[in-house]
């Protein structure tokens, strides 16, 4: 194994190992060769894991990223496989994911010329990257990693890719392997550096506040401010909700907890924005699932805005306050001027709410994909790192899978990407072997990337793989009962295949759930098998509804908890 | 039959006003695929680039980058910060006529019989302009200057037949010593 000289792919493989990147995903190709064939003659921590598609790639490289903090790597070709890596780089950029994305490209010369597998991944990734490159000098491959990395993982994270002809990847390497790089247009350092007169401000109006609600988000996560959130709620005696992303930073079994917000959060955490009158963003982009009718949102309430990116501010809702910066040097800046708040009655009242409308479910009927979640959460103690798909499923694994850490909840928000739960899970499992993974999917978003069974089972990956089947695209389905006149167009999955049987065809042990009583039982041995990835194929009511539900758009006041009696007029959200 | 082929506004009708409605100032990297993603931005979200001018600056790792756009003034500062944001943009700001200097080059292509030549070089003349080009049956004109000064001229000449204008975009530098 020689290592002396390097060509461009060395230098990079290299690089990326220096960098402390542990994992990264791929997929094979011809102008990739360079770069892979590196893998085989470079010593390096690196490892590598092949993917059966390009995109399973990108979303096992966003779990670990999710699981960790960190950022993974991404290996793919030219073309095609440039092209597969789309969605779940839109995926990241959506949720502010780290990762770095390299794909190989045609030689230089050919650039523009139509050459075979050639696609500007360049121009078609711009708008769902943080930042990419087209590499032209050999030599500068190593400063580009380096920027590549710094850009991914610092101020608000996101993914860079970095498009490597083959003829730069495959000359010779005679530049520096650890060179200084100059980026005069980005400078997260400021980040830290929070506006004490805007946190001087927004203290003095915590201290007016009287039915005060803290909101986190994954800004908070990935700022990793548990403890300072945690500090500014119990001394504030404030309630918190959360984001879809942002559960866990807060524990959602804390006495303050109010559980997620927003469209399918709960009707308790919906009624405290509506009734606040002071409202604290940690982390939160405002995301349209949360706000409804951003002319109605907190309408009473006053807002402080924290956030990393300053583009955030003023985007959705205008804030009283906005304080730019990291989420956990701003509340350490905050809580050094809070102090508690007389906060009972408010306390009193929404845990009124509570008892009011409870998360609940029918227990009658037929196999609800509730139940099974209630009970992954029950027999985990809620320590499991759980993936989801989207949908319905994902909804209620939200509601009922109670989350009390920070990277435990992997699920796609902004972009909704169904595909994404279990390639995520895969990554996961790589970053944290010895914790229990469960990558719940409905029987929509599993076949969109189940391929990557063959993955997990060569891995040896003890994931429990939930798939929650009904047979139908159920959240589609239910907003064409609700707002549709129950015109059912485009949603039924018939034609699955026997999941249990697909899981034997990988060599995936499985077990087959299709009765409420059956649950517990078959749960308990699906998580006890951990020799390598168990499918667990629970087969629940065709037509059940996800509720609280705000329709798109709406205001939080138009909240309905349960199926109306009237017909509905169809939501003027677009999602 | 006219052999000239002209898409100029006629004659009797009141030129078009351009005047964007901002003004923006960017120093950028000079790197490929810069303007793409400053356009991306722009076209996502709804607003009309309607003068574009681009050149290297003074150091030629830089290019300045000077934008005139009309759209949902709600939404620019918006644009501006997104555009901020990119890794390649070194600072991004709109200027307006208070607090700096705005100027655009027209050129002005006219048929001109010899018999109005007088009259065609009185009004070059007026706006300060340049013949640049000048043959039995045509001129070109050439005039600089803010943009009611361009349209006022383009006014004038619209006596003569305009062959064509191409007018460039505004270039802006800010007042005092403050970067632009």
């Amino acid at each position: 194994m020689s290592t002396q000289p390097l060509d461009g792919a060395q230098a990079l493989i290299k690089t990326l190992d220096d960098l402390g990147i542990e994992y990264m995903f791929g997929y094979s190709g011809g102008a990739a060769i360079p770069i892979f064939d590196a893998l085989e003659t470079i010593k390096t921590k690196l490892k590598f894991v092949l993917v059966r598609h390009e995109q399973g790639a990108v979303h096992m490289a966003d779990g670990y990223a999710r699981a960790t903090g960190k950022p993974a790597a991404v290996l793919v070709t030219s073309g095609p496989g440039a092209g597969n890596t789309v969605t779940g780089l839109m995926t990241a950029m959506m949720d502010s994911v780290p990762m770095i994305v390299i794909s190989g490209q045609t030689v230089t010369w050919m650039l523009g010329k139509d050459a075979f597998q050639e696609a500007d991944i360049f121009g078609i990734t711009i708008p769902v990257v943080k930042h990419n490159y087209l590499v032209k000098d050999t030599n500068s491959l190593p400063r580009i990693a380096r920027e590549a990395y710094h850009i991914a993982t610092t101020g608000r994270p996101g993914p860079v890719l970095i498009d490597v002809p083959k003829d730069v990847s495959g000359a010779a390497f005679t530049g520096d392997l650890n060179p200084p790089f100059n980026l005069p247009g980005y400078d997260p350092s400021g980040d830290f550096k929070i506006d004490r007169s805007a946190i001087e401000e927004a203290a003095t109006l915590i201290s007016q506040a009287k039915r005060p609600v803290i909101l986190a988000g994954q800004g908070a996560m990935i700022a990793r401010a548990d403890k300072e959130l945690r500090y500014l709620a119990e001394t504030l005696h404030a309630p918190v909700t959360s984001t879809l992303l942002g559960k866990g930073v807060f524990p959602e079994t804390h006495a303050l907890s109010l559980g997620m917000l927003g469209m399918h959060g709960t009707a308790y955490a919906n009624k405290a924005m509506i009734e606040c009158d002071l409202l604290i963003n940690v982390g939160s982009r405002f995301d349209d699932r949360i706000i409804g009718n951003p002319s109605k949102f907190c309408a009473t309430a006053k807002i402080i805005h924290i956030d990393i990116d300053p583009a955030e501010m003023n985007k959705m809702i205008k804030p009283d306050i906005c304080i730019v910066g990291d989420a956990k040097a701003a509340l350490a800046a905050l809580n050094e001027h809070i102090n508690p708040l007389p906060t009972a009655d408010w306390l009193s009242k929404l845990d009124g709410y509570k008892k009011k409308y409870p998360l609940t479910y029918k227990k009658q009927g037929g196999l609800r994909m509730q139940q099974v979640i209630d009970e992954l959460y029950e027999l985990t103690k809620g320590e499991a790192i759980v993936s989801t798909d989207v949908g319905q499923h994902q909804m209620w694994a939200a509601q009922f899978y109670k989350n009390s850490e920070s990277f435990h909840w992997l699920s796609s928000g902004g972009a909704g990407t169904m595909g994404f739960g279990f390639p995520a899970a895969i990554g996961a499992q790589l970053a944290h072997p010895k914790k229990t993974v469960i990558s719940i999917s409905g029987d929509g978003g599993f076949q969109m990337t189940l391929f990557e069974l063959a993955t997990a089972q060569i891995h040896k990956l003890p994931i429990k793989i939930v798939v929650l089947n009904n047979h139908y695209l159920g959240m589609v389905r239910q907003w064409q009962e609700l707002f549709f006149e129950n015109r059912e167009s485009g949603v039924d999955l018939i034609g699955n295949p026997d999941f249990c049987k697909l899981a034997a065809a990988y060599g995936i042990p499985s077990v087959h759930i299709k009765r409420p009583a059956d649950v517990t039982r078959m749960l308990e041995k699906a998580l006890a098998y951990n020799d390598g990835p168990i499918l667990i194929h629970a087969e629940c009511v065709k037509t059940d509804n996800v509720f609280p539900m705000i329709p798109a758009g709406a205001a939080l006041e138009d909240m309905i908890t349960e199926a109306p009696k009237q017909k509905m007029a169809k939501p003027i959200g677009s999602t | 039959m006219n052999s000239i082929i002209t898409t100029e506004t006629p004659a009797t009708a009141a030129p078009i006003r351009r005047g964007a409605l901002h003004t923006l100032s960017i120093l950028v990297n000079n790197e490929p695929g810069v303007l793409m993603r400053i356009c991306q931005v722009f076209s996502r979200r709804g607003f009309n680039i309607d003068s574009l001018v681009v050149s290297e600056g003074r150091n030629a790792n830089f290019s300045r980058m000077t934008i005139g756009i009309s759209g949902n003034p709600d939404g620019l500062d918006q644009i501006i910060k997104q555009v901020s944001k990119l890794i390649d943009v070194i600072h991004c700001f709109e200027h307006t006529s208070d607090d700096s200097v705005t100027k655009e080059l027209i050129m002005i292509k006219i048929a001109c019989a010899e018999a109005e030549r007088s009259q065609a070089l009185h009004i070059t003349a007026h706006f300060d302009g340049k013949t640049v080009d000048l043959t039995p049956s045509s001129m070109i004109v050439m005039i600089t200057g803010d943009s009611p000064k361009i349209d006022a001229a383009v006014t004038m000449f619209s006596q003569f037949q305009i062959i064509e204008t191409v007018r460039t975009g505004k270039v802006v530098m800010a007042r005092g010593e403050q970067p632009t």
